[in-house]
């Protein structure tokens, strides 16, 4: 049962890290309809700003909780940066194009910003500062949960919780939902797209960087190549609950998590990405539009 | 006025470059000895560099912006050079004797490192013809081709290795099982609508890899499979250098064989109905023609070609492991398809070399290219996104004159 | 003889009941028009009797190609196409990208037979086929008045032109029973006029019936041998042009209570 218990928590955390990547790929898909390859770079570019940072500010000799602070918020400052200006040099040029076109220049920017952070930086893994503290009142409960998986849960949950507020309830949100429904008519009401489009950007950037932050200090390390995976995992985890749809990404990326760390757990972990890509490949074919999207019909 | 505002704006760009790769570009941190580095040489080769590229990106925006409104203005195109390059015959023939004398002769003049690069080009092109059914004329965006470009490197591999059997023999059967894995994956997902078809077959991609990493009686799992025999001439065996310039000409004949077939392929029955399909699913199907199949049809025999092309790499190589089939290697593939233009042969084989011989050619700041690789997607995208050359459909003749002596134009499509 | 027969066809979308009960019957060579308000359920008629939606009751029988009598409920848009049926859209589709000829090339699909192997080795019995795929499709541009543009790209042609194109290629697939879904959305009074020419020529000259939805009434009473009124998913009329005209219960459902 504690074993249960540990996976299942487990799977919530890593299910949570999916989710907030698959954030930003749901909204940017939701409004332009492109698959934003970069995206798994941005949240990778997020983590080793805020590594670096870090690491400037503790040999500085600054304490722990304003590193903290200003490393993240540093760090989601440089994502929703990066992620605003891919979007204007690689996907507003291409606006009117055929639609792999964009797409290739997705894959395109993609392995240009690994690359430039494997030369600018290095190709080795470094270790990340753990910016977390263990507390104190979690100490009985550390066979099954550990400091940093309850932050990366409390953060995740708070985060949901304002972006829905945003989407819901704000002038912008309103804009977003209007675009991503029909950006002409949306258009012709006087949204300005343009703007529309850059703020889903910086919002999915924004995630994203919060969870590179959250996973990097988790696990300890990192490299110029962690966005990959996270990027196709995060994405599966979006088409899983549906793509477009806000809470069908959580819904998503917590699905996802929990599969693979029971599928770990329970069976063996040498096949933990093909438990994934299994599970969205049955998940898709019976249920061609993910778990909360709703199929949509053309009309003739 | 309007250069000084041009100006203007490129300085900002540079500037807000120079802050976005501030981090990253300039400081580097040694967390071990707790040295801070600071680069700020780097700063200034960013705004330098951004400067001069802002500036010159905007001066061709504006030209392409240009030449659309003339071409919507005018509404003809001018005869491009390129367009009187392969349309017309006498322009066409001689070049193609050219093309052809250079490929014959390359092995002879240059060396065997020139001419193995040369065949990898080779394999590239085939395997983007083969894609160019599936995405370029069916319009199914497959992101998973490299597994079957493995299991057809794996079926040699495996088949060599436990049953000694040979290039020639294993050739049809890692077609076959290329086409089969093709089935196999297309009954279920064809259903599915591009974007989910795309995500689909890429985690189908990353199984198959994964698979081959891990079952380690099979495949081996990362160590791979070594000594893998190359092909043999009429039952002997080729030294190193023959070898090389013999799978040369083998991948020529490929090549040619390869565009034969699709030249075939896209201006007959099929070929019609994939483009229908790529252009609209609902009037395709009400014109009759069977969604499904039509579409299995392009899935496997463009897995087909990848299973083909996985033999030859595996008896090139003599030795594979999965870090061959990563999911950069179908992106790069894909790549080909779309940069040469979607549908068009001439382009995906002008893509296929530049896409591979330049990386390779660019070992000199061996660094750097895969940087240039990414970013040379992007600006094509930006700049030239319906791909180096853009399709021309075919042209008919009709008229009266009955029986066999049909003398269709055989406009080669460029 | 009846070509298409349509009995008790209700549809429902969830709770919806988009047709209710609808009775139709097309016989050989005669122009029959479906008119009513937007929101009718004309067009979903249409699809359901072309295999895009499944009827949630009912039968839909066709005496196609073959003489036989098939039941086509639910089978899929291709299968219903090869039995005699052939449609356009209200907004059009046409492959955009691809030549005029080719357009109505692809509507010799499912009448021709080459395959991937007949492609590959361009054999007599495919050089033949496609040579008469060809002459075909060109012989029936003619005939809709495209022969013009034969090599231009669909999305190239005027909107009069797609609407004319689109029957083209609906032709080629060789139908018992043509379904035009409002042909004339669109057109001016003298692309009309030709329309109405070509839909009867069709008629006279191919012994092809025709069923249309149609909102432009001088052509729908000019044309049709019968005529049905559909409003909220039911059926409330049947019968010749001036019944139709003279029906109170038609009146009503156009022009309001007041005018009845």
């Amino acid at each position: 049962m504690e074993y249960f218990l540990e996976l299942l928590l487990g799977g919530l955390t890593r299910g949570s890290i999916y989710a907030l990547i698959a954030l930003g790929y749901t909204m940017v898909y939701g409004i332009i309809g492109l698959i934003n390859f970069a995206h798994g770079e941005i949240y990778m570019i997020g983590a080793f700003t805020a590594l670096i940072i870090a690491s400037v500010l503790t040999i500085l000799g600054f304490n722990h909780l304003s590193i903290l602070v200003l490393a993240s918020l540093v760090a989601v400052i440089y994502s929703a940066a990066y992620g605003f200006t891919v979007e204007k040099v690689a996907y507003k040029p291409l606006r009117s194009a055929p639609r792999l076109s964009p797409l290739i220049s997705a894959i395109g920017m993609s392995i240009f910003l690994q690359n430039y952070v494997l030369l600018a930086q290095t190709s080795d893994f470094m270790p990340f500062p753990n910016l977390i503290p263990d507390f104190d009142f979690m100490e009985p409960y550390a066979h099954v949960i550990g400091s940093s998986e309850l932050v990366i849960l409390l953060t995740t949950a708070a985060v949901m919780m304002l972006l829905t507020v945003l989407i819901k309830f704000t002038k912008i949100g309103k804009a977003m939902r209007a675009t991503a429904q029909d950006k002409s008519m949306a258009m012709l009401v006087g949204v300005n797209i343009d703007r529309v489009i850059s703020v889903t950007f910086i919002i999915g950037s924004s995630l994203a960087a919060i969870g590179g932050i959250l996973v990097a200090s988790h696990i300890g390390q990192i490299n110029f190549y962690i966005g990959f995976l996270a990027g196709i995992k995060a994405f599966t985890a979006a088409v899983l609950g549906g793509i477009g749809s806000i809470p069908g990404a959580v819904l998503g990326g917590i699905v996802l998590g929990c599969t693979e760390s029971f599928a770990t757990g329970y069976v063996s972990s040498d096949y933990e990405d093909v438990f994934a890509f299994t599970l969205l490949v049955l998940i898709l074919i019976f249920r061609p539009a993910g778990i909360l999207g709703r199929s949509t019909t053309e009309k003739v | 006025m309007k250069l000084l505002t041009s100006f203007k704006k490129s300085f900002l760009v540079s500037i807000w470059f120079m802050f976005l790769t501030f981090p990253i570009m300039v400081i580097r941190v040694n967390p071990i000895e707790e040295i801070i580095e600071w680069r700020w040489w780097n700063m200034l080769l960013v705004g330098g560099c951004s400067f001069v590229l802002s500036l010159l990106g905007r001066y061709f925006l504006e030209k392409k912006e240009l030449m659309a409104k003339r071409v919507a203005d005018s509404g003809v195109i001018a005869t491009t050079f390129k367009k009187r390059l392969f349309e017309q015959r006498a322009f066409a023939v001689p070049i193609l004797i050219i093309i052809s004398f250079a490929a014959i002769i390359f092995p002879f003049i240059f060396s065997t490192y020139q001419t193995s690069i040369m065949t990898t080009a080779l394999i590239y092109v085939v395997l983007g013809l083969g894609l160019n059914i599936v995405v370029g004329l069916a319009g199914l965006l497959d992101l998973g081709y490299v597994a079957f470009y493995a299991v057809g490197a794996y079926s040699y591999a495996l088949l060599n290795y436990h049953f000694g059997m040979g290039f020639w023999a294993v050739l049809p059967i890692g077609a076959g099982l290329g086409a089969v894995f093709g089935l196999l994956l297309g009954f279920p997902v064809l259903r599915l609508r591009g974007d989910y078809l795309a995500i689909v077959t890429l985690g189908f991609g990353e199984i198959i890899r994964l698979i081959l990493e891990n079952w380690n009686d099979f495949s081996q799992g990362p160590s791979g499979i070594a000594n893998i025999s190359r092909p043999s001439l009429f039952g002997t065996q080729l030294g190193l250098e023959a070898n090389t310039v013999y799978l040369y000409f083998i991948m020529i004949g490929f090549m040619i064989f390869t565009i034969f077939v699709v030249n075939r392929l896209q201006n007959s029955r099929i070929g019609r109905a994939w483009i229908a399909l790529r252009e609209d699913e609902i009037a395709c199907q009400a014109m009759g023609i069977d969604k499904t199949r039509t579409k299995l049809n392009a899935f496997a025999l463009g897995a087909t070609w990848a299973g083909m092309m996985g033999v030859v790499f595996a008896a090139k190589t003599t030795f594979i492991n999965p870090a061959s089939f990563t999911f950069l290697e179908s992106a790069i593939i894909l790549s080909i398809v779309v940069m040469g233009g979607m549908g068009s042969i001439v382009g995906v084989i002008v893509a296929a070399f530049i896409l591979i011989l330049l990386p390779e050619y660019l070992r000199a700041f061996s660094d750097y290219r895969m940087l240039l690789f990414g970013c040379i997607m992007v600006v094509m995208m930006v700049f030239r996104p319906q791909g180096i050359i853009s399709n021309v459909r075919r042209t008919y003749r009709y008229g009266n004159n009955k029986g066999q002596d049909i003398n269709h134009r055989e406009t080669e499509e460029v | 003889m009846s070509l298409l027969n349509v009995t008790n066809l209700t549809m429902d979308f969830g709770g919806l009941r988009a047709l209710d009960n609808i009775n139709i019957t097309v016989h050989e060579n005669e122009i029959v028009a479906i008119i009513g308000p937007n929101g009718a359920g004309k067009t979903t008629f249409f699809n359901c009797i072309t295999g895009m939606y499944t009827p949630t009751s009912g039968d839909i029988l066709v005496n196609g190609t073959g003489g036989k009598t098939h039941r086509i409920n639910g089978l899929k848009p291709n299968k219903v196409t090869e039995k005699g049926l052939a449609r356009t859209f209200q907004n059009i589709r046409l492959f955009p990208d691809m030549t005029v000829l080719e357009n109505v090339m692809i509507g010799k699909h499912c009448r021709t037979k080459a395959s991937v192997i007949g492609a590959v080795f361009r054999g007599s019995e495919t050089v033949q086929e496609e040579y008469e795929i060809v002459e075909s499709s060109y012989e029936l541009l003619r005939k809709v008045g495209l022969e013009n543009s034969v090599n231009n790209l669909a999305k190239n042609l005027a909107y009069g032109e797609q609407r004319r194109l689109e029957i083209a290629r609906a032709l080629a697939t060789e139908p018992v029973l043509l379904l035009l879904d409002e042909p004339a959305a669109g057109m001016n009074p003298h692309e009309t006029k030709e329309l109405d020419e070509l839909i009867v020529r069709i008629r006279d000259e191919e012994n092809i019936a025709i069923l249309l939805i149609e909102h432009d009434m001088k052509l729908v009473m000019s044309l049709s041998d019968k005529i049905v009124v559909m409003d909220y998913g039911k059926q409330i009329a049947q019968g010749t042009p001036t019944e139709i005209q003279n029906n109170p219960e038609v009146i009503k459902a156009y022009l309001g209570e007041d005018f009845a």
